[in-house]
């Protein structure tokens, strides 16, 4: 039987939401909250077992965990293991991750294998589902590791943060991830060893604006069926890789002027590699980092960022100043594509027309930090 | 330095680990000896008091008697009374 059903794993500031929609993406039926209270950075369904769910978790007072599900939210179990650096020696700096910011299920023929990017910036991989973590040590203890994170000035308001960890499908030893600050990162042997990739993406709060590493790449995507084709929205333009090329694309420059190229996520279709959407935000001055002129909008393109097409039917007309996070916007499998958003201010909005109208069918959630749509 | 037991009396927030209970006792010397008693009893609970450079965590506060106590190699008595309780924190 094809997919016909979607689970949508939000992530807030105040707990966890499993919500399930089906083929006509009608009808949302909210489970939860789980850990009311509990901040939530991020959950994800594991596609290789269909039933296992990972989330991130902290409290306001208590150190990060990861909790794992095997009955779709019913109960959780914790880590035996949560990520955490090593004790340092004496003199070394010392780091304590101070929340688990990113979740990534690794290559179809590792299950089990998961990793994890903290805030600061730590890899962190799983080989037992989630029960016990080890640091990555090829990024971790990399000798240039200070130099490509930069100092706490760096990062996001939140902290810097490890983020966008991507595993190519056709060959588990190819990974790559995204620094908040510091850019991207790619590794050709399972992360035994990194080097930044950043030729061509900007970094203009820095005197050189286009230095090796230390860019803010907010979000990257990586095409399934074409691994080689990698899509980023940066603090500073949206850009395409196709590699082996080397030199990313700033396919941003394509966006209407009066709306410019910057935002937190993308998101790919899965069966298109030329179909990708952004979220705009205002990058202005101070950098608001709402949707500019308070009308917000998807913006899609259908021929990989040469031209950029508006979706903004259903959504408000003015005076709605919304902020959409890195991990808040995701695409379903179904077809036509299902396409899910969270706004800070605890709205989910969905589109089951591949973003061409909108509706608000979860209005009033708390702080959303993350959306997976996960397809069954 | 002999091993004693102290009276653990949890904030609610940690309640989950303790299977509701407010009150525990356990053995140690020090603070963090207790807090690895703790957590071979209650899997989980010492990474969330306490991170991985041994520093109590930013937003939890611990008293022993009544006093503030930050340091694992704080000495305990046989009957001290531990206070872990959640700081400030919110929003």
């Amino acid at each position: 039987m094809p997919p016909d059903r979607v689970l949508l794993l939000v992530a807030t500031r105040k707990g966890a939401f499993i919500i399930r929609t089906d083929s006509a993406r009608e009808h949302f039926a909210i489970d939860g909250p789980h850990f009311l209270g509990h901040t939530i950075h991020h959950m994800r369904l594991d596609p290789r077992d269909g039933n296992t769910i990972l989330m991130a978790a902290r409290t306001g007072h208590l150190g990060p965990t990861v909790f794992r599900s095997h009955d779709f939210g019913k109960t959780w179990k914790e880590a035996q293991r949560p990520p955490q650096f090593p004790k340092a020696a004496q003199g070394a700096r010392q780091r304590t991750v101070d929340h688990v910011f990113w979740l990534t299920p690794g290559h179809a023929s590792e299950p089990g294998v998961w990793y994890a990017g903290t805030s600061p910036q730590g890899l962190f991989r799983s080989e037992d589902g989630g029960q016990t973590w080890e640091g990555v040590r090829g990024f971790n203890d990399h000798p240039l590791y200070e130099k490509w994170v930069g100092g706490d000035q760096d990062g996001t308001p939140d902290g810097p943060k490890t983020h966008s960890i991507l595993v190519d499908p056709r060959n588990p030893r190819r990974m790559y991830f995204g620094l908040s600050g510091g850019g991207v990162f790619v590794s050709d042997d399972q992360g035994a060893d990194w080097r930044p990739m950043n030729r061509g993406s900007r970094a203009d709060f820095f005197p050189d604006p286009l230095p090796e590493y230390g860019q803010d790449p907010h979000c990257m995507a990586l095409h399934p069926l074409k691994p080689d084709r990698l899509y980023q929205q940066n603090h500073c333009g949206i850009y395409r890789l196709d590699r082996p090329d080397e030199t990313w694309v700033r396919i941003g420059e394509n966006m209407p002027a009066d709306v410019g190229d910057i935002g937190f996520p993308v998101v790919l279709h899965p069966r298109d590699p030329d179909t990708v959407w952004v979220f705009p935000m205002d990058g202005s001055d101070v950098w608001p980092r709402v949707s500019p002129g308070g009308k917000p909008a998807v913006y899609m393109s259908r021929d990989a960022g040469r031209r950029w097409q508006r979706q903004d039917r259903g959504l408000p007309r003015e005076q709605a100043w919304f902020t959409v996070m890195r991990q808040a916007f995701s695409a379903d499998a179904l077809d036509p594509v299902g396409l899910y958003f969270g706004t800070t201010a605890g709205a989910l909005w969905a589109s089951a027309d591949e973003g061409a109208s909108w509706r608000c069918p979860v209005p009033h959630l708390p702080e959303i930090f993350a959306v997976a749509a996960e397809t069954l | 330095m002999s091993t004693g037991t102290v009276e653990v009396r949890l904030a609610a927030l940690l309640h989950s680990y303790t299977r509701g209970a407010r009150v525990v006792h356990a053995p140690g010397a020090t603070l963090g000896e207790v807090f690895d008693a703790l957590d071979e009893r209650y899997p989980g609970i010492r990474f969330r008091i306490v991170d991985e450079q041994d520093r109590m965590r930013r937003h939890v506060r611990v008293f022993v008697n009544g006093a503030d106590a930050r340091d694992l190699a704080t000495p305990l008595a046989d009957g001290d009374k531990l206070y872990i309780v959640g700081a400030l924190s919110g929003g």
